[in-house]
């Protein structure tokens, strides 16, 4: 009746997790007490997990983003107090088989949880925004992607309490992770996770080209389009490419393990080499998925806080799209060691070398935007400026393993460990945060707190390299990554160092909530509101219009007559349009996506658990709400002229209010 | 699921042209889905090039592949296409009842389609050469299967819009779209079992 099921799955007799799931379940049920105390029950349901406002989705993206950053956080840092522990004969207080799942829901939560719903959280936030458009192209589907990723998330912290997690990493290689080694449900665990939030990435892939595509503003060819823009629509173009390639290497996994079957076992012709290549074929593409968005951020606000308009937009323009093309031709680095051969692996080595060039090309241009610019220095900017110093520095050590005969020494030691953090934490989470202080005003209609946020900065900062640059140490001392315990007394001292700049980051993200804490709590005080909303004097559309934006962000879509027209506009002192208000035709609320977000969540943890009944009631309810959706008529409105006149008429009394404070 | 009816802000700019239904970014979107899924089949076909001659002693494609089964199969798709293809005429000559007697002949042809896919399969199964046999045997079910499920999901799609279609009112322009993606994904799959037909049945026996 309940498949593998039974009591017993429940970790009772692990005390972290038992002192974990308390503290879960207290928070929890705080949280939904608070909604019922205060009565939010329908206001949470009507404006929030039916909406279908991309706005709304993108906090919501953000905020399982940053919920995420604790759970992995939480990982990271019991993994690092772990190696300062067990050492010499000391086992640690982590048994093998609790970090070995530790340190594998560390990689999947940040890569698939915290970067990809922020990266998603922010394009949903910016570019309609910026292209001047009222919604996505599919705002069904981009409620339905928010609920897929949100279903991954939900299962993968679930096997927290109920079961277990994969032991064999965050790519879960074969043969370890077939069923002949790893007999429990914590691989599947991880298949389930990763596919249902893949189909959620894929279809948010799909609806953003086409949003970017089909929807823009009038006038506003491909070369008028904001660096952020240009950005995502490479990272859509990515995600449409590899994100099929991973759904079927991890279908294929599955087969072995639930069927049987014979792809990568060790016996009857299995093939673990082609799953490597076929992983990474997706993998190497998704560092770009994600780091070519936080590029897009720099640029916008390199650009902003200089007081220019960026450096050489068309050259950035040409090496986003370089960096899109090249990284679909690098893959093989990943594996050097596998011994494809001389042969393959220099061209494998010299291709990885040449993205350097582009990405070489953005730091410059950067840094042009900078020169003669009144440079302002806000928190974004100094998330912008650790972040060209500490990517550099990454990308090099990239350039240093792209040379094969190198990476035949580094494979797998902490040296790519550090690597690959310094461009992640340096590239990609630098730039989400940079991001979200940049356009949080525009989201809620306040600033972020300065003081803060820049004291957040600099933990993160020095933290980072406390925490990192030993581990480039250890690598070339030989130190292998996924260590339990160890002997060797050289490495004491640096797994101490990087204990204490795990600490260092830990007081990172507490400057962060204070932050947002600060902000909330001080959010009515002049110098916070953001009235005008365009508190940076920015350069995009996203600034041409009230903060937060009304459900249809545009009351009339404005003419595009070249790059940064806004800006342009402003500087001549040309007031806006005087076009006709006329009723604009917008997308209801529904509740489809959160029906079908639910029988996905039964359909996945009722498969890892081989509860079949169950995972058929999930399958029939996906598909029985689909037709029921596909079926319903009254999908849209009208927002009247009334409430369209309504609304700017109270966005001109702010722009005065804040011209008469001036 | 990327035929749900979606609908945009800027779509509503060509209810009244009425012609320019293909512009609409329903048809554009699922044109992406379908790259994509070409993406996922491309994969598929990549896996099983590599798998191909891995037969870990058991039977190879020459012993098992009846190529008098499969051409019927092949016949029978193609064939179903081009009744799809009269289905869509008759869409855009707005004569309803002919839509569904065209879409009720695709149906038949594709659910024998997969009637002979199944039948084809289980006698593997019966006779010890499952998925589980070799990996050459895992590739040609995940393959072929694959594509199967595609057809099934267009079956159950093709159902849902006819049943959609009954009743008294008009093709609305919604359900053109509808159609017209049903359509490509239908097209689609025969041009994918071309491939299966050529590289997995045609290679293997020759």
């Amino acid at each position: 009746m309940l498949g593998k099921l039974s009591f017993s799955a429940i970790p009772l007799d692990v005390p972290i997790l038992v002192g974990t799931f308390l503290g879960v379940a207290v928070i929890g049920l705080a949280v939904l007490g608070a909604v019922t105390y205060y009565g939010k029950w329908g206001y949470l349901w009507r404006d929030w997990l039916t909406t279908v406002d991309h706005k709304r989705l993108a906090v919501m993206y953000i905020i399982l983003a940053i919920v995420m950053l604790f759970r992995g956080f939480a990982d990271a840092i019991m993994m690092r107090t772990q190696l300062a522990l067990a050492y010499n004969g000391n086992p640690g207080y982590l048994p093998p088989h609790h970090y070995d799942q530790v340190f594998s829901a560390h990689g999947t939560i940040m890569i698939f949880f915290m970067a990809m719903a922020f990266m998603t959280g922010l394009m949903n936030l910016v570019v309609p925004l910026q292209i001047g458009a009222r919604d996505v192209a599919f705002p069904f589907l981009n409620s339905l992607s928010f609920y897929m990723t949100l279903v991954g998330a939900l299962l993968i912290n679930i096997s927290l309490f109920i079961g277990e997690f994969a032991q064999c990493g965050w790519l879960v290689y074969p043969p370890l992770s077939e069923m002949q080694f790893s007999p429990g449900v914590g691989v599947d665990y991880y298949i389930w996770a990763v596919q249902i939030s893949g189909v959620g990435t894929l279809l948010t892939g799909v609806n953003f080209f086409t949003t970017i595509v089909k929807m823009r503003a009038p006038g506003m060819g491909w070369m008028q389009m904001p660096v952020f823009t240009w950005t995502a629509f490479c990272t859509t173009v990515l995600i449409m490419v590899s994100f099929p390639v991973l759904t079927v290497t991890l279908a294929l996994l599955s087969l072995d393990r639930y069927l049987g079957m014979h792809f990568f076992t060790n016996d009857a012709g299995g093939n673990v080499m082609l799953y490597l290549s076929m992983i990474w074929t997706w993998g190497h593409p998704e560092v770009y998925i994600l780091v070519i968005p936080a590029f897009g951020v720099f640029s916008e606000v390199t650009a902003t806080f200089s007081q220019k308009p960026l450096f050489g937009y068309k050259t950035m323009v040409y090496a986003t799209c370089s960096i899109m093309v090249l990284s679909f031709v690098v893959w093989v680095h990943h594996f050097f060691t596998m011994g494809a051969g001389a042969n393959v692996n220099t061209f494998f080595g010299i291709m990885t070398m040449i993205i350097a060039v582009p990405t070489g090309v953005k730091i410059f241009n950067w840094l042009f935007t900078m020169y003669k610019g009144r440079v302002e220095f806000t928190a974004p900017m100094y998330w912008t400026l650790g972040f060209m110093i500490t990517f550099s520095i990454g990308g090099m050590t990239g350039v240093m393993m792209a040379m094969p005969a190198a990476d035949w020494i580094l494979h797998n030691s902490l040296f790519l460990i550090a690597h690959f953090h310094n461009v992640i934490i340096g590239g990609v989470y630098f730039g989400y945060i940079a991001g979200m202080g940049f356009w949080f005003p525009k989201a809620f209609g306040f600033k972020l707190n300065e003081a803060w946020g820049k004291r957040a900065f600099w933990c993160w900062f020095v933290g980072f390299y406390l925490a990192f640059v030993p581990l480039y140490i250890l690598g070339l001392e030989g130190m292998t990554r996924r260590m339990n315990h160890y002997d060797n007394p050289d490495w004491y001292p640096w797994m101490l160092v990087a204990e204490a700049g795990a600490i260092v980051i830990a007081c990172g993200i507490v400057c962060q909530l204070t932050q947002l804490y600060v902000s909330i709590r001080d959010r009515n005080l002049p110098e916070n509101l953001d009235l005008t909303g365009d508190p940076w004097n920015g350069r995009t559309l996203e600034w041409s219009i009230s903060s937060p934006p009304p459900a249809y962000n545009f009351a009339v879509i404005p003419d595009i007559h070249g790059l940064d027209t806004f800006h342009t506009e402003k500087q001549l002192g040309l007031k806006a349009h005087g076009k006709p208000l006329a009723p604009i035709h917008m997308p209801k609320n529904t509740s489809a996506g959160v029906f079908i977000g639910l029988f996905s969540f039964i359909l996945g943890f009722a498969s890892v658990w081989y509860i079949w009944w169950l995972a058929a009631i999930g399958l029939i309810g996906i598909v029985a709400t689909m037709i029921l959706r596909s079926a319903n008529r009254d999908v849209d409105y009208y927002v009247p002229v009334s409430e369209i006149e309504h609304n700017e008429e109270v966005y001109s009394r702010r722009i005065a209010a804040a011209q008469a404070a001036e | 699921m990327a035929h749900e009816a979606t609908m945009s802000p800027l779509a509503h700019a060509d209810d009244h042209g009425g012609e320019h239904h293909h512009e609409t970014p329903n048809v554009f979107g699922f044109w992406l889905y379908l790259m994509t899924d070409c993406v996922l089949f491309g994969s598929i076909f990549a896996a099983f090039a590599v798998l191909r001659n891995q037969y870990a002693g058991g039977p190879s494609g020459k012993e098992l592949f009846d190529l008098t089964n499969v051409g019927i199969e092949t016949a029978i798709l193609l064939f179903s296409s081009i009744t799809y293809g009269f289905a869509s005429l008759n869409a855009l000559a707005k004569n309803k009842t002919m839509v569904l007697v065209w879409l009720a002949v695709t149906f038949v042809l594709g659910a024998s389609f997969v009637g002979l896919e199944v039948n084809e399969f289980t006698s593997m199964i019966a006779e010890g050469n499952g998925p589980d046999r070799s990996a050459f045997l895992s590739a040609f079910f995940t393959l072929v299967g694959t594509h199967g499920l595609h057809v099934t999901c267009g079956l159950i799609w093709m159902v849902v819009l006819m049943v959609q279609m009954m009743g008294p009112q008009d093709l609305s322009e919604r359900m053109m779209n509808k159609l017209a993606c049903l359509s490509l994904f239908w097209h689609f799959l025969d041009i994918v079992w071309i491939c299966v037909f050529s590289f997995v049945y045609l290679a293997g026996v020759m």
